[in-house]
């Protein structure tokens, strides 16, 4: 679809915009097609596809509905632990480990919604936090999750039938087989922004006493937001432990909750495609940065800075804006 | 539960309340932030950290305790009135989310200052010749250095009561947190007093951080998990409640000390716990957020 728009240069850019806009499932698969020959790795480009899913899930919280988590890191933890549990202890198939992992993320944030939901604005980011946080201890002592050392072994190389040989060990390959739960999410998102569901988690956005006047659960639409962006951040950590071959009890810190709002801010939130803009921008500041000084942290918390204070739309949403997209 | 006596329990007890007394400066300051700018400063715990590395600096140039215990509020209160100043007051009334995100790039950069200044790795923290030994408390010997952080803390959150209840500028205070249009109208620099009541909550976080450094040492990680406990404390007290702070403070202190008691492994979880019960039976913390020093 995208293809047959760009040969057509007679078409304003702001046309092309809008129409991807209208596409935007299969623009962004488009993108994410050819992104790993763009980038100087195949490998990189699956940590950012993997970060691009982890903020996806939180932005659809964040910028669609505007609330503020500072407690993803228990979703992602969740799910990247679950998966590699199942997968390095007890030798489970990745077609069962991975929804384990999404359901098991997804239950988690039942757990916290519940509780979490029943407060608002401000105090919400401070309670997610605070609940990630017991998460984080309570995989911390669990028996099975290696503790500090955090979890190692999770090892899958091969996918499919055996006759078919799809060796993850080709990280081209790898990086196509997490495109495909990518594309997932972020179908499953556009297909949920799009629906009657979707138009009320941005309604309550704009104006909640007025939904809840209008008749609609607030409550409970809150919850399922919540519930559905834990599930996907579980997706996003069941794939980082495939990637990585192991997970890290750091990815539990609050650090990492910390890091996919930055990377949401970054890109755009409330934007479809902002999350993938935010990550590969984050992580190629992060990189780069890193080359020449230990102190990377420095100029990612200054320009974050200057983000929240200049361009509070991120880079993608001020393009849109530039562009006269919605 | 053998082993455990009376005594035990008493010290134990006071443990808490100097762990509590901690975690009351960094609450208090935090809900006397949000009430009147409500702004929630996500930076809190990195100006507790910033307090205790600018007392270990002066110390090592001029090692008088007394003079650190002066000089760190001030100093951390200095800097929390510039970064209020430069970077948190060009967002008044762009949304509560974004004063937050920024002092959570702000925390990122000065925990990064500091690795840079002082190294990555932290330092002990002798407890002054003074304050050393312990004293008799009736259940027994308790460590007079904790009994003082208890002391101090009350004659903090006395001075803060005299300062909110009794003055004329605290009189300003309270009104611009129940509304500051009102008082604007009135013909006051609401701007003046915001950038003041933000110095006071960082620099009482300072103090707070300075006076731990004898307890835990220092270094430059050791602001967020205090951060955490100061979000608990006061969603548990109630936002914006002084009294709220102040209360749940010690409650979580004594807890959390009494649990490693008798439950060690779930110590670090038992505040959660306190925080989710509170949660789902006064969604608005103990002390509700009727305004300030209610």
């Amino acid at each position: 679809m995208n293809t047959s728009v760009l040969a057509m240069p007679a078409r304003h850019p702001a046309a092309i915009i809008a129409l991807l806009a209208h596409h935007r499932v299969l623009a962004t698969i488009g993108v994410l097609l050819v992104f790993p020959w763009l980038m100087p790795n195949p490998s990189v480009a699956s940590t950012i596809l993997i970060y691009a899913v982890f903020a996806l899930g939180f932005n659809f919280l964040f910028g669609y509905m505007g609330m503020l988590s500072f407690g993803h890191a228990a979703f992602l933890g969740v799910g990247g632990y679950t998966a590699g549990i199942l997968i390095a202890h007890f030798q489970l198939r990745w077609w069962l480990a991975i929804p384990a992992a999404v359901v098991l993320a997804a239950l988690v944030a039942l757990a916290i919604g519940v509780l979490a939901i029943r407060t608002r604005g401000i105090y919400f980011a401070m309670v997610t936090l605070a609940l990630s946080q017991c998460v984080y201890f309570a995989v911390y002592q669990l028996p099975l999750s290696g503790g500090e050392n955090g979890l190692r072994g999770v090892n899958l190389d091969q996918v499919g039938p055996a006759a078919l040989h799809i060796s993850l060990l080709d990280p081209h390959t790898k990086y196509y087989f997490f495109l495909c739960f990518a594309a997932l999410a972020f179908g499953l998102v556009s297909r949920f922004l799009a629906s009657p569901f979707g138009g009320v988690v941005e309604a309550v956005r704009e104006n909640e006493s007025r939904v809840r006047a209008c008749g609609f659960d607030v409550e409970r639409t809150k919850l399922l937001a919540f519930v559905l962006s834990g599930a996907i951040c579980g997706l996003a950590g069941a794939l980082s432990a495939i990637h990585l071959s192991s997970v890290a009890i750091e990815s539990l810190n609050y650090e990492t909750s910390g890091l996919v709002v930055m990377i949401c801010l970054l890109g755009g939130m409330g934007t479809f495609f902002g999350p993938f803009v935010g990550a590969l921008l984050f992580l190629l500041v992060q990189d780069l940065f890193s080359l020449w000084t230990e102190h990377w942290q420095l100029y990612v918390g200054v320009v974050f800075m200057g983000f929240v204070l200049f361009f509070p739309k991120g880079v993608w949403g001020t393009l849109l804006e530039k562009c006269n997209v919605q | 539960m053998d082993g455990i006596t009376f005594e035990l329990l008493g010290l134990q007890l006071f443990t808490g309340l100097a762990l509590g007394a901690i975690y009351v400066l960094l609450a208090v300051g935090l809900s006397l932030i949000f009430g009147m700018l409500t702004v929630v400063n996500f930076a809190h715990g990195a100006f507790f950290m910033v307090g205790a590395y600018a007392g270990f600096s002066v110390y090592r140039v001029l090692p008088n305790f007394w003079v650190c215990l002066v000089f760190v509020p001030l100093a951390t209160g200095t800097l929390g009135m510039l970064a209020e100043r430069v970077l948190v007051r060009p967002l008044y009334g762009r949304g509560l989310d974004y004063p937050l995100l920024l002092t959570f790039g702000l925390a990122y950069v000065m925990v990064e200052l500091v690795r840079i200044g002082f190294g990555k790795q932290g330092f002990p923290f002798d407890t002054p010749a003074l304050l050393q030994g312990s004293a008799d408390i009736g259940v027994g010997q308790f460590p007079l250095y904790r009994l003082f952080v208890i002391g101090v803390t009350a004659l903090v959150l006395g001075g803060l009561w005299f300062f909110i209840e009794k003055t004329s500028f605290g009189l300003i205070v309270r009104a611009g947190a129940r509304d500051p249009h009102i008082v604007r109208i009135l013909g006051i620099d609401v701007g003046r007093v915001w950038l003041l009541v933000f110095g006071l909550g960082t620099g009482i976080a300072g103090l707070g951080g300075f006076l731990a450094a004898p307890m835990q040492g220092i270094s430059p990680e050791m602001g967020a998990p205090v951060l955490i406990v100061a979000f608990v404390v006061t969603v548990v007290g109630g936002m914006g409640s002084l009294v709220g702070a102040v209360a749940a403070g010690l409650l979580v202190g004594v807890v959390e000390s009494l649990a490693v008691l008798f439950f060690p492994e779930a110590a670090k979880v038992s505040m959660f716990v306190i925080m989710a019960l509170v949660l789902l039976v006064r969604p608005q913390g103990l002390f509700g957020r009727a305004g300030l020093m209610n």
